[in-house]
């Protein structure tokens, strides 16, 4: 690494403008062959609008972007594949009514004038195998979780041949056995020549992986270093611009009396026989691995899928079968997926503000007065980041729709909120605002449920950790007992084995 | 960059060019036309135009909502004949114990709406609760309307009694202040099809649902009810349009209100409502429906084309409208 080889794909003074709006400042960029260079910084820093230049995608408003030396020769994304600069973006780009086979061959079909459809499948299954995916080659994409589709998609990409592989987030939604595999052949590449680009939120994989790491803020370069030259503690201040303490709020608090009480709730076909309670001013996490229940028991508590069991608001027993008669009973779900089933992404932020809590402003006819009312005190509060405040909510950064989005949830002012992924695919510096929302909230006597798959966040935020397991309540943990082998325990299941023979442990 | 998004956005914002398009396409109409014939803009035809443009611009506000919230109805031609027909065969078999008077005329155009409005229920619940999709409901239930009113006809037309179309025809041909009761029909669910979907929840939560209608559930909107809603206003709509159109020929037959369906669809989508959904635009509908029927009464007025081609030149318009918008958009 210490050698400068000659850069692969290039950026020189890039800048981009939308609108009036400088997006970009002057960037210079380089990637090289054999080497991960991560690219890291803060939602809306500019990460985005870098891939996509150097993928072909959008085209900088000045400055270059060089292939191999020379101006690149490419003007959109499939010119860009041709060329060998892949990238694998964070919204799939894959055919959901198609198989796996056709998506990963798609455009570059075998066969002359029938396909092949044996060599395909035979080649999928190969790459599949490298990837160490269960995934079948002949499974629609529409039928897979989100994780099975970033493997295709990673499947994909090393189908593709690349020469420049650029990555946005790809760890995001995978678990933690998925990294590995992922990491495993992210270092296979790096060895065979390819030129990197990893982006992520989670330092400590910038850390693993990188050669080189670059820090975006505001648009602009802040910040270069070597592998060693950076701690996660000194990338997470240059990404923010100050000194981050912890990014967890102090624990607080005595929990008051009893808002929830949940028995024997089953929601068909995976969760079995949840009970649980949830006091006033508590924080309860929610701990599991990906599918083992822990969004169906929320969507089944709000009235979003059918279920059956004993629910008790304050003493009182309730029955919830809508989103509605939830909302009627204090109980407020923050979705995990913001851009499919949170937020209209071709709306502008006030139509999303409101759209839960619409009959209170106004009937028969809406006030746009109270409306926008609504939303700049939203804006104030959240410290939503909008450069203008009628644009899609599909143009906000990540981290600013999510803050719209619990906003969103919030203005009913629920007694109970059920914030699943609170900060998935968010920067640092939104992620302990978001934290500080959380604290506040049950500072103010409110209860709040978090389901996260991130530990650190589980650790960090609760009074009281559940841990479910194959839709079962696996365990509970409060106090003391909270620590991240607990968990880790009661998530893998290794529990009951260990209290069996307590010698082993 | 967030104190520009903490001011309110103020003031009046016009429209941009993509939504006025269709508007400028409807002024050049007018000016071709008036440039044609000397005749265009006598009251005379002005009133003919937009008495015709009313029953298809009824219906095509209804459609706007249908569509907007990611419907679609292809009932609606179909719809009209057997609402027609029914009315005038009750009207008929009324008419020994009532006799011709107001209340019969009533009477028969509370059954129409009745009928329209359980028409319009039927394709609302096959599409929310058997969960069908809106296209094979409506073309199943296009179908069925227009072999009911074919059979209860037996094959030829059913007439309305001389006598009771005598007492009804004004309701088409006569008007208040010298404007056709039609027109003004057309006017006030215009008017009120614009407000409400602009300032009402209904019309917000149509366009919600036609977005994303995970997110309108996920948002607590009751996505069954307002889905089915806008094919029951939508119903009572084309019983509306019934309403005024069947004392302009006192019958009904298997071919009355052919094609309606896709006129009323093509006026939508000219007017700069997305065909798949999540935005609607009334005004725009409006605007639509006037350009098809402007083409239509040029083309017979002057003589520079065979009226003939009329269908052709709407199909080339409806294309175009499609094709402009979406160059706008993306730029």
């Amino acid at each position: 690494m210490s050698t400068e080889a000659a850069p692969v794909l290039e950026l020189r003074d890039v800048r981009k403008s939308f609108g009036p709006i400088e997006i970009l400042h002057g960037i210079d960029f380089a990637l090289r062959a054999g080497e991960v260079h991560a690219l890291i910084g803060e939602n809306g820093a500019g990460k985005s609008t870098i891939m996509k230049i150097l993928g072909g995608f959008i085209a900088p408003t000045s400055g270059e972007v060089r292939l191999d030396g020379r101006p690149a020769p490419y003007a959109s994304g499939a010119e860009a594949e041709a060329a060998g600069v892949v990238v694998i973006h964070q919204e799939f780009n894959l055919a959901p009514d198609l198989t796996v086979s056709e998506n990963i061959w798609l455009g570059r079909e075998l066969g002359r004038v029938f396909l092949d459809h044996r060599a395909m499948r035979a080649g999928t299954q190969a790459l599949l195998d490298q990837l160490d995916s269960h995934v079948r080659p002949e499974a629609r994409i529409r039928d897979l979780p989100v994780s099975d589709r970033q493997m295709v998609e990673i499947a994909k990409a090393l189908a593709r041949k690349a020469r420049v592989l650029i990555m946005d987030e790809p760890s995001a939604v995978l678990t933690n056995r998925e990294v590995e595999v992922l990491f495993r052949q992210i270092d296979r590449l790096r060895a065979q020549g390819v030129a990197l680009l990893y982006t992520s939120h989670r330092l400590e994989e910038v850390t693993r992986l990188a050669d080189r790491v670059t820090v975006l803020r505001d648009g602009a370069v802040v910040r270069r270093a070597l592998r060693g030259e950076l701690t996660e503690d000194g990338m997470a201040t240059a990404m923010v611009g100050r000194d981050l303490q912890d990014i967890y709020p102090a624990k607080r608090h005595h929990a008051g009396e009893l808002a929830l009480e949940v028995r024997g709730f089953s929601v068909p076909p995976l969760v079995e026989d949840v009970s649980f309670t949830l006091k006033r001013g508590e924080v309860l996490g929610i701990s599991g691995l990906v599918g083992s229940g822990r969004t169906e028991l929320a969507e089944g508590l709000v009235g979003l899928r059918p279920a059956s069991g004993e629910m008790r608001r304050g003493g009182v027993p309730v029955r919830i079968h809508t989103v509605r008669e939830a909302a009627a009973h204090g109980m407020a779900y923050l979705t995990e997926d913001r851009k499919e089933r949170g937020l209209l992404l071709d709306k502008t932020l006030r139509e999303n503000l409101t759209l839960s809590t619409l009959p209170r402003f106004g009937a028969p006819f809406l006030s746009t007065e109270r409306e926008e009312a609504a939303l700049t005190r939203a804006i104030a509060d959240f410290d939503i980041r909008a450069p203008r405040r009628d644009m899609r909510v599909g143009n906000l950064s990540g981290g600013n729709q999510q803050k719209l989005l619990l906003a969103k949830t919030l203005l009913s002012d629920p007694e109970i909120v059920i914030i699943d992924e609170p900060t998935r695919g968010i920067d640092v510096g939104t992620k302990s605002q978001i934290y500080a929302f959380i604290d506040a909230l049950a500072a103010r006597g409110k209860s709040v449920i978090v389901i996260s798959s991130d530990m650190p966040e589980i650790l960090g935020l609760s009074d009281r950790v559940l841990v479910m397991r194959h839709g079962r309540l696996a365990g509970e943990l409060a106090g003391e007992r909270i620590s991240e082998t607990a968990i880790v325990r009661l998530v893998m299941g290794t529990a009951e084995e260990a209290a069996k023979e307590p010698t082993h442990v | 960059m967030s104190d520009a998004a903490l001011r309110p956005a103020t003031g009046f914002r016009l429209p941009g060019l993509s939504a006025l398009g269709p508007l400028l396409a409807l002024i050049l109409l007018i000016v071709l036309g008036a440039f044609l014939n000397d005749n265009f803009l006598s009251q005379g035809n002005v009133t003919n135009v937009l008495a015709r443009s009313a029953f298809i611009g009824m219906i095509a506000v209804g459609m706007t909502f249908v569509i907007t919230s990611g419907g679609l109805d292809l009932s609606v031609g179909s719809m009209a004949a057997f609402i027609a027909g029914v009315m005038i065969l009750a009207m008929n078999a009324l008419l020994p114990a009532m006799g011709v008077g107001v209340p019969l005329i009533l009477l028969g155009m509370a059954i129409a709406l009745a009928v329209g409005l359980l028409a319009g229920l039927t394709n609302g619940l096959l599409v929310t609760r058997a969960g069908i999709e809106p296209f094979i409901v409506t073309l199943g239930t296009m179908g069925i309307f227009r072999s009911l009113v074919t059979w209860l006809a037996d094959g030829g037309t059913i007439s309305l009694d001389f006598a009771v179309r005598q007492l009804y025809r004004p309701v088409y041909y006569s008007g208040l202040f010298g404007v056709a009761w039609p027109i003004l029909a057309f006017a006030l669910v215009a008017i009120a099809g614009q407000v409400a979907m602009r300032h009402t929840r209904f019309g917000r939560y149509c366009e919600a649902i036609g977005s994303n209608d995970k997110v309108a559930l996920y948002s607590a909107v009751n996505v069954d009810r307002i889905r089915l809603l806008t094919y029951v206003l939508l119903g009572l709509l084309v019983g509306l349009a019934t309403i005024m159109y069947v004392p302009r020929l006192g019958s009904a037959s298997g071919s009355t209100g052919m094609l309606w369906e896709l006129e009323a669809i093509a006026a939508v989508i000219i007017g700069g409502t997305a065909l798949k959904g999540g935005y609607g635009r009334v005004w725009g509908t409006v605007v639509g429906v006037l350009i098809l029927s402007l083409i239509d009464n040029i083309l017979n007025l002057a003589d520079l084309v065979s009226p003939y081609l009329n269908g052709a030149i709407q199909g080339v318009i409806i294309v175009l409208a499609v094709v402009l918008q979406r160059g706008k958009s993306a730029a």
